[in-house]
């Protein structure tokens, strides 16, 4: 086993990139503050050594994940030397992480990034003094072009071998003396046996992280207490602050001894900025964009490909093909029925998106890693933040009207996890595609003159988001941490095609393993229980499993207007992919092809509902727990089971809720029918609702209160 | 006067940040520390929130978070 070592740095200071040149490994590069999530590490090339990645982080406090994860790493996995990525063009901000860096007793080398960007601008740099001021070695590299990473990779070994450190920075003369004095105290009192200055400060700075795990005596903690009140006295500031400070001084004194800066002109980046976030040109370059996006990816180029997948591929060469081998080979029907209908009809359904996962991711990489991203966020914010989300929320939420499946996978561009989650949760709300012939074929049959019924299912996915939004924030899981919208908007730059190439690869890779698998497990046992009946013989799905389990359950829809056993049945075959809706409508009442031919299912099932309960089933298929393929997305994106049924019972209950309303509601105004009971219910929950949306509640917590982060 | 009340275009040099904990941890980690100076580059379409450059680099802050920031004019003189 060789060494280890770990690489920090800013985020977008080209941290990624650098790994993957160091390692040769397939990683993910993005240029959004904090996309590197989890560890990941590789074998630096023709090497045993280690190198792990850190996430991308501004400082070492105890507030953010990616910071906490980044020096619980630093402190208890004991790498051997840290690469600091430093971006020259940047180099004051990324320092001040190097000042924290170097305290905790580890060799750092500092890897010097983005020189040639640094050198067109104009400002030169004193390589051998940054040396000599910060104590480090100091190597120049260009992680975009590969080039002195092998002189980097000899410098981090040799420094490791070497081991020890001390570094160089010192604060101004009260501060250190405190240190100094709280660092001994702890020695003396056998709380610490190294690293005295880094826990002094985090002592000092009264980290809770850090106090929990020192455990330190009440009258050890007393006397540190009052010699960092008096500093905080003398110097008017928490101590917190004052040592953010005197970091932030050492390093302008630096910059100002090795750096000599050119006047100011306007870049590139500056240039593209002055246009993309203009005040008036914002938003229409920002529609024209999404709807760029939207077109491509959705509605022409990506939906002939999933068209031609399903329809030509899956449905008529696997699915021909394998049937004429099964047969020649004298396969029992039934097993040619479970591969075509079950498996390849709902596993090819599914693959089907890949075309289209693959154009949106290509178009979303490209987006994030040039910087676009960012000022998406930048642009959206104050529209979205009015109902809980961020400005993040927003690219999901579009891309969510085409299939939810890759909406919830891009709310990863997201960093704060609440937001996330709330994304997540809600954007199976927006009407997708694979529900809008649910919709046509009910507007079709009960509204065939009021063109508005169909796309009213729009307004009201977009109603639910943000009535969900405002309602959400009010309990106690999302009320708790607002993350402070304090964001870097990174430059403008062109990305390589090799990142977004792996980019999309790993996308597209994880959606075909991961949404696979379930996909093909849940088909399996659907077409089982639609099939067979509880002797286990082959019936017609009218007498299957399937359909005794809808008469059972019917009951339950009785108060939205559907409790019929058909319905019910459409309903949960809609779980594996939301086209069976109508699909089984069609198999029911013997009418093949029901997606395009929806007018001979629409006179039979106009007997089933009246249309305020018509309209009901709509509003219930529109918000209820969503696809198989949505649902192994979210199991994903929201890292397990927990928040996965938390996510599927919010979506169904409020579906439940609305359709309750509406039937109740709506029947008692236009038919004069339903229970007094029932229409009171419906009242005294609507007026709940109305009263969760403007109520000043928040989940007993204040909603400004920032704290550390929970691990 | 605060950061938020700064009018786009000015420059401002930071006398004091006003919050505590975590907001004020990350605006000084992000930069913005006492005697630093600032530009309000633009306000987005919406009216909020502002992007400021600070040591060189872009930043965006919600005005709200801003307010908690009082500045002065760079020539020294409060206001």
């Amino acid at each position: 086993m060789g060494y280890s070592i770990a690489l920090a740095g800013n985020p977008n200071c080209g941290k990624t990139t650098l790994f993957n040149s160091l390692t040769g490994s397939k990683q993910y590069v993005g240029n959004w503050p904090g996309v590197t999530v989890e560890k990941k590490s590789g074998d630096i090339k023709g090497t045993d050594d280690e190198l792990v990645d850190l996430p991308g982080i501004y400082s070492l406090s105890p507030y953010s994940l990616d910071e906490v994860v980044a020096r619980d790493y630093l402190l208890n996995g004991h790498p051997d030397t840290i690469i600091d990525i430093v971006d020259a063009t940047n180099i004051e901000r990324n320092l001040y992480l190097t000042t924290q860096l170097t305290e905790l007793g580890i060799p750092v080398v500092i890897a010097l990034n983005m020189m040639d960007l640094f050198e067109k601008s104009g400002d030169k740099l004193d390589i051998k003094k940054l040396e000599v001021l910060t104590g480090c070695p100091v190597v120049p590299v260009s992680a975009l072009k590969n080039s002195n990473v092998d002189a980097l990779i000899r410098v981090a070994l040799d420094a490791a071998k070497t081991g020890g450190f001390k570094p160089l920075f010192h604060y101004s003369g009260l501060l250190q003396k405190t240190i100094d004095k709280v660092g001994a105290l702890l020695l003396r009192d056998g709380i610490i046996t190294e690293n005295a200055s880094w826990f002094a400060i985090k002592v000092m700075e009264r980290d809770g992280r850090v106090l929990k795990k020192l455990d330190i005596p009440n009258e050890t903690m007393g006397h540190i207490e009052s010699i960092t009140q008096d500093l905080e006295r003398r110097l008017d500031d928490d101590s917190e602050s004052i040592i953010t400070d005197a970091r932030y001084q050492f390093v302008t004194d630096i910059v100002d001894k090795a750096v000599i800066k050119a006047p100011d002109s306007m870049t590139m980046s500056d240039k593209i900025d002055r246009i993309v976030t203009n005040r008036w040109l914002a938003l229409p370059i920002f529609a024209l964009i999404m709807w760029g996006v939207y077109y491509v990816a959705v509605s022409t180029v990506g939906s002939y490909a999933t068209t031609w997948i399903t329809d030509v591929f899956f449905g008529q060469i696997v699915s021909g093909n394998l049937t004429a081998w099964m047969e020649a080979h004298g396969t029992a029907e039934w097993l040619i029925s479970l591969v075509n209908d079950g498996i390849i009809g709902g596993v090819g359904s599914v693959l089907g998106f890949v075309p289209q996962i693959m154009i949106l991711f290509c178009f979303i990489s490209f987006l994030e890693d040039c910087g676009y991203m960012a000022r998406v966020a930048f642009i959206m914010d104050r529209l979205f933040r009015r109902f809980g989300l961020s400005g993040k929320s927003f690219i999901p939420m579009l891309i969510g009207t085409g299939c939810s499946v890759p909406a919830i996978m891009s709310s990863r561009t997201i960093e704060d996890i609440e937001d996330r989650r709330m994304t997540i949760m809600l954007t199976p709300f927006i009407p997708c595609s694979a529900k809008l012939p649910i919709f046509a074929m009910i507007a079709g049959a009960f509204f065939p003159t009021q063109t508005w019924v169909a796309p009213s299912m729009y307004f009201v996915g977009i109603g639910m988001v943000i009535l969900s939004g405002i309602i959400l924030k009010k309990f106690p899981f999302f009320a708790g941490v607002p993350a402070p919208f304090v964001m870097e908007l990174p430059k403008y730059h062109m990305p390589s095609f090799r990142s977004i190439a792996l980019h999309v690869w790993d996308r597209s890779k994880a959606f075909i393993i991961k949404a696979g698998t379930v996909i093909f497990i849940g088909c399996t046992i659907i077409w089982f229980l639609e099939n067979l009946n509880w002797q286990m013989a082959f019936v017609e799905p009218a007498e299957s499993i399937l359909a005794s389990i809808g008469g059972f359950i019917a009951p339950l829809f009785l108060p939205l207007g559907f409790g019929n056993w058909q319905s019910t049945v459409a309903v949960l075959s809609g779980i594996l992919a939301k086209e069976n809706v109508v699909a089984t409508f069609g198999i029911l009442y013997g009418v093949a092809d029901a997606t395009e031919n929806t007018g001979a299912v629409a006179s039979q099932i106009s007997q089933l509902f009246t249309p305020v309960g018509a309209y009901a089933f709509m509003v219930f298929n529109l918000l209820a727990s969503p696809c198989v393929a949505s649902i192994a997305t979210m199991y994903r994106e929201l890292g397990g089971w927990k928040w996965t049924l938390r996510a599927i019972g919010f979506q169904t209950g409020m579906a439940y809720l609305m359709a309750f309303l509406v039937n109740q509601i709506g029947s008692a105004l236009f038919y004069d029918q339903g229970t007094v009971t029932a229409v009171v219910i419906a009242v005294v929950l609507a007026a709940l609702l109305l009263w969760l949306l403007i109520s000043d509640y928040h989940g007993g917590k204040t909603n400004l209160t920032y704290k550390e982060t929970d691990l | 006067m605060t950061l938020n009340e700064v009018p786009v275009g000015k420059s401002v040099q930071v006398e004091k940040i006003n919050c505590q904990g975590a907001l004020k941890r990350r605006i000084m980690d992000m930069g913005i520390t006492k005697g630093v100076k600032i530009y309000v580059r633009k306000i987005a379409p919406f009216g909020d929130p502002m992007e400021l450059t600070v040591r060189g680099y872009e930043l965006s802050i919600r005005k709200a978070d801003a307010a908690n920031i009082l500045v002065a004019d760079v020539a020294g003189s409060s206001c």
